[in-house]
């Protein structure tokens, strides 16, 4: 084989492998990528109803609920907010072991017609002082939360659904 | 006074390292025999030097010195005294000081077995091994070190992260390092190769057992980080594509490309540049883990780190050791001519398939990993990577892969012809097309792990059949008994790794049928998971060395029969404040039984079980792939050409 078809064999392998995995890498990234929206997000502009996307914030505090469904399968209810807005959440499953009410959380999950969000996910980190990065982020745009003026605020304050009992505390 | 003297090997380390690297760079290129000599007892001297700082280290951890501030944080006197040793390199400035240990070690063992090694290359690899040493040791001096004292010194420490408290994360570690900078070895030679501008099947004789050595470690590391994660995390999962999973799969993915294309620089004396430019890759990706696990930059499940002074500079390494690499191979790869004809259709061709693919899978996972930094530093806009990408992204490539793995150890080397070689595979493809058969019929149209059992027979059918083909077992099998005594360890081995693979992917295909349910259950309540019956009998309280815990207590039963009794825990443990669940596993070795112990409520306890077929044989599927690593290993071949494989082999030993 002359120096001249062995390149061009080496170009043309080179060139198929680089093509095929931009590619599947594009091809995939079109349905794949995953999202963060905070509550507000979702307010300003509603999310495609059957795309998965992560959702942040707080846990509401006093707005978990947990039932047990007909299946035996237990399930909760709760409120993610971000200070300015909330959205209600149903997950059945095992909730991570430092899941608390004004607890900073990540969900993965779609949102349904009804605006309710279901979690497949809910994940929680294993440390008591832990904020996700995207929450505090959602926190600092929707204006309640500088970190340079210390630790997040008590969960009591961030109730938006209930505002009389936000001023009242 | 201990962490002191510590401290000053430390030093001392680093101004070896420094004079390592100048003398044996100098030496080589004015050809002074004199100087040359002087980098192998300077390597060994790094290596003593570093030694001394990690036992001082490690000495303060086991007496619970509290006055050094590393200890303070990340021990604590009640810990038990595994753990107080593992805790050493548990947090980012150990685990630098043992990177930096093991690199010495390589170090060492190049100048001591490396006497047969022409004396220039040998002081050009020890060179730029001294050159990466000091500039991590320069890191840890400047910015992490792990000696620093604190006055005065509190009453205890602050205890180390329950879920690192873990026989197999205590192993982790050490076992990835010896991957990630095993591959520093290989670099080292691509980077003398690069410099001298010669690269000949002597030199691929020698970097492809260090290329094997570092391979196997990682196997065996990243097997033990997935076990660990399967039984801690207590998800129910294996694999995660998790930012820092992939940090290793990086590299492992470079590597392998890289002990086959080394085969080829060996055999045939193509693919030179090609070799050299991996083995800089396998490092690179290796760096970029570490730099990955290590800066924080990435949020993940596993990041333990959160430093981005540190990040800064570790990128500032990645980029002068992978940049300097690659400018170097752009200026000087084109004085690397290729030596006999390559054709296509050949071994050598089947191995190039291979490198293709793998790069191009390494490549997927590269932007899918990385992608998320970028979007948030560029577009500012938060954004995850998860499964569903990597497993869309990455399996059209890995299935051709696993195609043409039984195909290519049967082509010739030179020059071959396909239809020979696929008629002498004839009962590998009938065992997979029963296996693809027979899981249908046994578990519905479940098209995927249908699929992944084919794929997990073909190669471990694929793997018989090359050792059968080269003992002739059917054509003469008399003879085969004295032909498999004569066969190369390497080819046992190679065979060995393939059929590795192929258990492994038993096991994930086995995982493809997993089930699991939740369920909600009182004292004396049962549940049934594909024909297990789990009862609960009790849930109590349980008190351990470091921690307190509920624990439940399950009967389980198969058609009125006894199998075992499971026991989950949920642990809280009081210094770190943290809660963890210790998930309680029966293995069958054809199943796994899992059971995880949610939160309680109204006297019921909320369980999470799983019943998972096949899933041990995903970690002893990588057992058996190093396996056949060290198997290469021992080959005779390696051991009268590049004695450094003797080295490697005892430390697979010890």
């Amino acid at each position: 084989m002359t120096k001249k078809r062995r390149r061009l064999w080496v170009l043309l392998l080179c060139g198929l492998g680089l093509g095929s995995a931009t590619a599947l890498t594009l091809t995939a990234f079109q349905d794949n990528l995953v999202f963060f929206r905070s509550p507000s997000d979702i307010a300003a502009t509603a999310p495609a109803p059957d795309r998965a996307f992560r959702l942040g914030g707080l846990v509401e505090a006093g707005s978990v609920t947990r039932e047990t469904g007909t299946d035996g399968r237990p399930t909760a209810r709760f409120t993610v907010t971000d200070g300015a807005h909330a959205v209600p959440v149903t997950y059945t499953g095992v909730l991570p072991d430092l899941f608390r009410e004004g607890q900073g959380v990540v969900t993965l999950g779609k949102l349904g017609p009804d605006g309710v969000f279901r979690a497949s996910e809910v994940l929680a980190r294993h440390d008591e002082t832990y904020m996700p990065p995207e929450v505090a982020d959602a926190l600092k745009r929707s204006g309640h939360w500088n970190p340079s003026q210390g630790a997040a605020p008590p969960a009591s304050s961030w109730n938006t659904l209930e505002p009389a009992r936000r001023n009242g505390s | 006074m201990i962490p002191e003297l510590g401290h000053f090997a430390l030093i001392l380390a680093l101004a070896l390292s420094l004079v390592q690297a100048a003398v044996g760079l100098f030496g080589a290129q004015r050809a002074e025999a004199r100087l040359m000599a002087a980098a192998p007892p300077l390597a060994t001297g790094v290596l003593l030097a570093t030694l001394a700082a990690f036992a001082c280290l490690a000495w303060s951890y086991v007496v619970n010195d509290t006055t050094v501030a590393n200890v303070v944080q990340n021990s604590h006197s009640a810990k038990p005294l595994l753990y107080k040793l593992s805790g050493t390199w548990g947090n980012h400035e150990g685990s630098m000081l043992l990177w930096v240990l093991i690199l010495a070690l390589c170090g060492g063992a190049v100048a001591a077995f490396g006497s047969n090694l022409p004396s220039a290359l040998q002081s050009r690899v020890l060179a730029v091994l001294g050159l990466i040493a000091a500039a991590f040791l320069g890191f840890i001096l400047a910015t992490s070190n792990p000696f620093e004292r604190m006055w005065p010194p509190p009453m205890d420490g602050q205890g180390l992260n329950p879920i690192l408290q873990d026989p197999g994360l205590a192993f982790h570690p050490p076992l990835l390092y010896l991957g990630y900078v095993g591959f520093a070895v290989t670099y080292a030679f691509a980077v003398a190769a690069l410099i001298e501008g010669r690269v000949d099947a002597a030199w691929g004789r020698w970097v492809r057992p260090w290329a094997l050595a570092a391979w196997s470690f990682l196997t065996l590391g990243i097997a033990l980080g997935s076990w660990w994660a399967y039984y801690e995390l207590g998800w129910g999962g294996y694999w995660f594509w998790d930012p820092v999973e992939n940090a290793s799969l990086l590299p492992w993915l470079a590597g392998t490309a890289l002990l086959h294309s080394a085969i080829v620089v060996e055999k045939r004396e193509a693919l030179k540049t090609w070799t050299v430019f991996l083995a800089l890759l396998a490092f690179g990706m290796s760096l970029l883990g570490t730099f990955l696990v290590r800066s924080g930059v990435l949020t993940s499940v596993h990041a333990f780190a959160n430093d981005p002074a540190r990040g800064v500079v570790i990128l500032c390494l990645l980029a002068v050791f992978i940049g300097g690499g690659f400018l170097l191979f752009a200026w000087r790869a084109a004085s690397m001519v290729p030596a006999g004809v390559f054709v296509p259709l050949s071994r050598e061709g089947a191995l190039v398939l291979n490198n293709l693919l793998l790069c191009s899978i390494a490549a997927v996972v590269l932007v899918g990993t990385l992608y998320p930094m970028f979007a948030d530093l560029l577009l500012s806009e938060k954004i995850s990577v998860g499964p569903p990408f990597f497993n869309t992204a990455t399996l059209p490539l890995a299935a051709p892969l696993i195609g043409a793995m039984a195909v290519g150890p049967m082509l010739p080397w030179k020059r071959a012809r396909l239809a020979p070689a696929l008629l002498r595979l004839w009962w590998v493809a009938l065992a997979a097309l029963a296996a693809f058969l027979l899981c249908l019929a046994l578990e519905g149209w479940r098209l995927g792990p249908a699929l992944g059992f084919a794929a997990a027979l073909w190669l471990m059918a694929g793997a018989a059949a090359d050792i059968a083909e080269r003992l002739a077992l059917f054509s003469r099998p008399r003879a085969a008994w004295g032909r498999a005594k004569g066969l190369p360890r390497a080819a046992w081995g190679a065979a060995l790794g393939h059929a590795g693979l192929g258990v492994t992917v038993l096991g994930l295909a086995g995982m493809g049928l997993a089930t699991d349910r939740l369920a909600a259950l009182k004292p004396g309540e049962a549940v049934t998971l594909s024909s297990y019956e789990f009862r609960l009998e009790s849930v109590r309280d349980v008190q351990g060395p470091n921690w307190t815990a509920r624990r439940a207590t399950l009967a389980v039963t198969r058609g009125g029969r006894p199998v075992t009794v499971l026991e989950p825990d949920r642990r809280s443990f009081p210094v770190a404040r943290m809660t963890t669940t210790e998930a309680a596993i029966h293995t069958t070795w054809l199943s796994d039984l899992y059971v995880v112990l949610g939160e309680e409520r109204d006297g019921a306890a909320i369980l999470r079980l799983h019943h998972n077929p096949l899933a041990p044989w995903i970690w002893l599927g990588a057992a058996v792939m190093a396996l056949g690593g060290g198997l290469s290993l021992s080959d005779r071949r390696t051991r009268v050409a590049a004695p450094a494989a003797r080295l490697a082999a005892k430390a697979a030993r010890a």
